[in-house]
């Protein structure tokens, strides 16, 4: 590597004074004795062999990897979906598709993207890359990772089945009573969707969970809370956004719409003294965070990408960490602007006006961050670079346009019309799902150990920005000259017909782009150009390990004295040695300070989280079925969990020795 | 990798095009009987200013955005070949000029929100306004056709109809929404924003329209199989234009004085319809689908599916679910001569 | 006898057969439930003729009774228009909700007039004494049979999936859904008005 910085820049001087760290007496390590430890700790890691050691692996970079690539299925299946809702729009009156299945189509698109692709990846992108860029062995539980992907699969495979068996939900994603209640929605559909929400939320529980506690408990040592990387932060912030928001959509599909439609509960049944009203803010309350939780890890992968490709530390780190706490936290109190068409007082839509707006100031600011950065930075334009300038092109046009529909008059006028179709679409494809694919560029070298070809890339990334401004820019206008939303097909006389024609001819371009995508991912994995271990020479510790990573992560633990590792201190990095390498073992450090605190000992393959994901699954569809499927269900599940907890209490360890380790330098 | 500043400039000609392009389009887009950019009256025309103004401001601010983003790529990008550039180091007077940059951007996106906020309610508050009326209607929404009460102090005055509104111009109309089944909502874009009507609740709109015409209201909250055609022209006139057609309207269905029409009204009546659809003024009291005692002037039927002619009442009558497939409206099989009765009669119930 | 492998084959074999006849069944069943049947006329056959049959006596040999099938037991959205046009048409003006009043119950196990698919068609279609009109002139033959599947849920002789869960209105007793399977009978008279 060439010479990095081993100084810090004088504006960064001030916060990152090393941690105090036990007795630093400088020792370099025997190569043979390295290497012989990296042999051992393989032995101990890796995954058994054949179906069994497929099945029961919990290694967060096996698991990861399977969540992205089911998530990614997921993507194209809601875009085969969007490609044929589109068919049909093309034209006016168009006979490619009837309105019961069309509203199956939209449906299902909408659940898919929202809880089956947009949600697992960005959890699963955290799952991966978080124990690598906090120096840690593993995730913190490994097990309930393997349990909330089996889940997680098990929804997928329910959702689909269900669209063959024409039992695919059709009241849209947000399933509004009573259009989504036993009157209004004979037979299962509705309960596919209720129960499908209960699979990914508790997917999404369990990737919050592990996240939250490997950034705060296994950090690697001297990574006090000022020193996590961005990227870091923002799977924090959207972990605990998870764990609040996630139980609301619980309560209400699960808990509330699911016993109206199966037991004859009256939560919603105004007759009785329920309240439709209630499903939608019960709804919202999870939707609109939802929608962040989509889209901070987004902001979250742009940071090192600008940083590593600009050379330049980013401008800001404590403002960009405080803008995602801040978004994150008053993505909580925007719900109600979802329902300004309904009979609430105005006093209380102005309140959420307010909010709806003020939300747009923490996201400028790290716009404005980045901004700054490439301005004093230089800049290498990499297909990753292309698509944030994508983003820009994207976000910014979608976040502005969600200021427009903050105000309650205008919203009026445009709700439910494809004006929000455009700007939901710009925010989620432009704000997320652009700097996902900068991401899968980043990373790309770190999980495989090969980088992806540029050129394709470039042509990718272009086609992509095009498709999208072309596919939904049109949309804004196609809302304003009055066409809503959810609708199978429209009059000649409407005059929407050409700018539809437009907007499907675009969603080709997309279809293309992607494919690309798909094509170079496939030929790179072959036989792309080799990476090292730091083909960007960026600054993160994930980077500090081969490519691709070895399943213990790390050969020693690194010890970090700044917030850019790698450029800071340089490579090698200074380590920690003393975990055991005949057992599994993970370092686990102190909250803030990230001091060294005990070494805990880390649990092996096991086949309880695929056994608890079936028993569960059963439980969920039977329920649909009969409520005397809970009874069962419930009881299968105890059972499960006794058996897990018997497993994983014989194999606990927890010794809170003194660490043993001394800081060396790796020769 | 030297073809970058390349691809940006071919980027930057063809954006501009499209661009354009797009201007062309969206100025094409910007009257019509079903638009929100088309006002007919004087709330929307507020909320079209308050448009206008984000609109326009949030322009400069995307164009501004993507300018820096682009300036800073290409103006800063590495011009050497060298494979891993030194990571920069910014010395503490422009990192403070950097503050202070950030600090000032941020700044002026909090004076902008507070600008458009205090914009948006002072609209809001216009808009809120209840004013004296003199006309209510209730509007009451089916999956997936309309039904219009047209409200008067006097019982007997009572005017039922459906899929079609007529109000008067130049005064404020209050419009009572409720629904009967699923969340529905009403919303005539040139007018004003929508309103749902949910079950359980009722809600008030209030349409204040002063250029008369015939504009389209469609149901803007998805509602089931067909709510992609539950649509209905609303009619406004001018004021002496609305007392006489209200005063028509109120008058019960005049006995049909031509042979045809006769023998039709004799198959409204002793087959299927009557039990599905009401007619003021004869032995027709079904309630569950629209009145028709107007059909005959009506501009659409089917819920502003389809113009209302001869041909498409008859292929309405005979198979609706071929064109409304989930419409709760069986088919009829009637034979040619019944059919053409049926719709002369139709055709008297003005 | 067989190698290792041929096993496997044999067993991939085998297990392929099991998923796929597993899918299309599958795929059989959960069909119909779902199905929207929007534009047709299913059979009328003369279900009159053989409906008007309700003793069980016969002269000589016993005869078994062409079964005519409900073209919609099955179908979960055909009984819930049923249900609509139950309290459309005014049924419930003298049945109530099933439980009986000017007009004989309905949710209960004892049928007057026969409980099979074309005997309620023809109670229908074809009105009985005192008082049950006629209806075949003013419902198309579709919703007639969407009323005779939605009438035999009453009483849950249609299977669950397809039984509607509770309405939107006040409850007034529990919802086909959850009621139990019953076993009908014929009652020999009319109920008396007490």
């Amino acid at each position: 590597m060439t010479n990095p910085a081993r100084r810090l820049p004088p504006n960064e001087s001030a916060v990152t004074e090393p941690a105090a760290l036990p007795d630093a007496t400088p020792v370099t390590l025997n190569e043979d004795v390295l290497i012989d430890d990296a042999r051992r700790l393989e032995m101990t890691w890796r995954d058994g062999g054949g179906l069994w050691g497929w099945l029961t692996t919990v290694d967060h970079k096996v698991i990861a990897r399977r969540y992205i690539i089911t998530a990614f299925l997921m993507f194209i299946a809601g875009g085969l979906e969007a490609g044929m809702m589109r068919m049909q729009l093309a034209r006016p009156e168009n006979t490619f598709l009837g309105p019961d299945r069309y509203n199956q189509i939209f449906t299902t698109h909408g659940t898919t993207m929202m809880f089956l692709f947009a949600v697992p990846i960005m959890t699963a992108m955290g799952l991966y890359f978080v124990p690598l860029m906090v120096g840690a062995r593993s995730i913190a539980f490994p097990r309930l990772n393997a349990f909330g992907y089996y889940t997680y699969l098990m929804g997928v495979i329910f959702l689909y089945v269900s669209l063959f068996l024409n039992m695919a939900p059709d009241a849209g994603w947000t399933a509004y009573v009573p259009l989504s209640g036993p009157e209004y929605s004979p037979g299962h559909r509705v309960d596919v969707w209720a129960q499908l929400v209960t699979f990914t939320e508790i997917a999404a529980l369990a990737a919050a969970v592990n996240i939250i506690v490997t950034t705060f408990k296994m950090r690697a040592p001297g990574m006090s809370l000022n020193r996590i990387p961005l990227f870091v932060w923002a799977q924090l912030v959207v972990a605990f956004m998870i764990i609040f928001a996630m139980p609301a959509v619980a309560i209400a599909s699960t808990l509330q719409l699911a016993s109206d439609r199966a037991i004859a509960t009256h939560w919603f049944n105004p007759a009785e003294g329920g309240d439709a009203l209630l499903w939608q803010h019960i709804f919202w309350f999870f939707g609109h965070p939802e929608v962040y939780i989509i889209f901070l890890p987004g902001l979250g992968f742009i940071t090192p990408i600008v940083e590593t490709f600009c050379r330049r530390r980013v401008f800001g780190y404590t403002a960009i960490v405080l803008s995602n706490i801040t978004t994150g936290f008053f993505a909580f109190g925007l719900w109600v602007h979802h329902m300004f068409a309904t009979p609430i007082p105005e006093l209380g839509q102005s309140l959420f006006t307010a909010a709806s707006m003020m939300i747009a100031i923490p996201t400028g600011v790290q716009i404005f961050c980045w901004l700054v950065t490439m301005f004093s930075g230089r800049p290498r334009l990499t297909t990753a670079m292309v698509l944030i300038l994508g983003f820009f092109i994207t976000f910014v046009n979608g976040g502005l346009t969600g200021v427009m529909l903050a105000s309650v008059g205008f919203d009026k006028q445009v709700h439910d019309t494809f004006f929000v179709v455009a700007h939901l679409h710009y925010v989620l494809l432009g704000g997320a799902v652009t700097p996902l694919f900068a991401a899968f560029y980043f990373w790309f070298p770190k999980v495989t150990g090969r980088l992806m070809n540029e050129t394709l890339g470039k042509w990718q990334a272009w086609l992509f920005i095009i498709g999208v401004n072309l596919t939904f820019f049109p949309m804004h206008i196609l809302g304003l000259n009055g066409m809503p939303r959810r609708i199978y097909t429209y009059l000649s006389q409407t005059g929407w017909g050409p700018l539809n024609a437009l907007v499907s001819a675009g969603a080709v371009i997309i279809v293309v782009s992607v494919t690309l995508f798909i094509v170079n991912a496939a030929m790179s994995w072959r036989s792309g150009l080799l990476a090292g271990a730091n083909p960007w020479d960026s600054y993160g510790l994930e980077w500090a390990t081969p490519s691709p990573a070895p399943s213990y992560n790390f050969l020693n633990t690194p010890v970090v004295l700044g917030r850019h590792p790698l450029w800071d201190t340089g490579s090698p990095l200074p380590v920690v040695t003393g975990l055991r390498t005949d057992r599994r073992e993970v370092l686990v450090t102190t909250t803030f300070d990230a001091q060294p605190d005990h070494r805990h000992k880390h649990p092996t393959a096991s086949i309880w989280p695929l056994i608890m994901a079936l028993v569960m699954a059963e439980l969920w569809i039977g329920s649909i079925f009969t409520p005397w499927a809970v009874l069962g269900g419930v009881g299968l599940t105890l059972l499960c969990m006794l058996g897990w907890g018997w497993q994983s209490t014989a194999e606990t360890d927890v010794e809170r020795v003194a660490t043993e380790g001394r800081i060396v330098e790796a020769a | 990798m030297a073809r970058g500043p390349r691809c940006v400039e071919h980027a930057r000609r063809a954006s501009r095009r499209v661009a354009s392009g797009i201007l062309a389009v969206a100025v094409a887009g910007c009257a019509g009987s079903q638009n929100v950019l088309d006002p007919a009256g004087p709330p929307n025309r507020s909320v079209n200013h308050l448009f206008w103004a984000m609109l326009i401001v949030s322009s400069i601010i995307w164009v501004a955005v993507v300018v820096a983003a682009l300036w800073a790529l290409i103006s800063r990008r590495r011009r050497t070949r060298e494979d891993l550039e030194p990571v920069v180091i910014v010395p503490n007077e422009r990192h403070r000029r950097e503050v202070g940059i950030v600090t000032g951007l941020v700044g002026a996106t909090v004076v902008i929100l507070l600008l458009f906020l205090v914009y948006d309610f002072t609209v809001g508050r216009a808009l809120a306004e209840r004013p004296s009326r003199t006309l209510t209607i209730e509007l009451i929404g089916h999956q997936w056709w309309w039904e219009v009460h047209y409200i008067d102090p006097d019982p007997s005055k009572l005017m039922v109809d459906a899929n079609e509104l007529h109000i008067p111009a130049g005064e404020p109309v209050q419009v009572k929404l409720s629904s009967q089944d699923v969340i529905h909502s009403f919303w005539v874009p040139n007018i004003i924003g929508k309103r749902d009507l949910i079950p359980g609740y009722t809600s008030s709109l209030f349409l204040d329209a002063d250029k008369p015409g015939v504009y389209h209201a469609q149901c803007a909250e998805f509602c089931g199989l067909e709510h992609a055609k539950m649509a209905l022209p609303v009619i406004v006139h001018s004021r002496a234009d609305f007392t006489a057609w209200l005063a028509e309207a109120r008058s019960p269905a005049a006995e049909p004085s031509d042979s045809s029409a006769a023998e039709g009204k004799k198959i409204f009546l002793a087959g299927t319809c009557s039990s599905c659809h009401a007619v003021t003024g004869v032995e027709a009291y079904g309630t569950i689908g629209p009145n028709l005692t107007h059909i005959g002037s009506r501009r659409t039927i089917a819920a502003g599916t389809l113009p209302n002619t001869r041909g498409n009442l008859g292929g309405w009558i005979v198979d609706p679910q071929s064109i409304k497939p989930g419409a709760r409206m069986p088919s009829n099989q009637l034979a040619g001569k019944d059919l053409r009765n049926l719709i002369d009669y139709l055709e008297t119930l003005k | 006898m067989c190698s290792r492998s041929d096993q496997w084959s044999v067993l991939g074999g085998r297990w392929s057969a099991v998923s796929v006849m597993t899918a299309v069944a599958l795929l059989l069943l959960g069909c119909e439930r779902e199905n929207r049947r929007f534009s047709e006329n299913p059979p009328t056959a003369s279900p009159t003729a053989s409906a008007l049959v309700v003793s069980q006596l016969q002269p000589g040999p016993a005869v078994v009774r062409p079964q005519v099938e409900a073209p919609y037991d099955d179908n979960a959205w055909a009984v819930s228009e049923g249900k609509m046009l139950f309290n459309a048409m005014n049924c419930s003006g003298c049945h109530f909700q099933g439980g009986g009043g000017i007009g004989p119950p309905l949710m209960d196990a004892e049928w007057i007039y026969g409980s099979e698919p074309d005997q309620v068609f023809s109670s229908i279609a074809d009105g009985r004494p005192n008082g049950m009109p006629a209806w075949k002139y003013k419902l198309s033959t579709q919703q007639i049979w969407e009323l005779v599947s939605y009438v035999r849920s009453l009483s849950s002789l249609i299977p669950k999936g397809a039984r509607n869960g509770r309405d939107d209105h006040m409850m007034t007793k529990p919802p086909e859904s959850s009621t139990p399977q019953t076993k009908p009978k014929m009652a020999s008279t009319p109920p008396e008005d007490d």
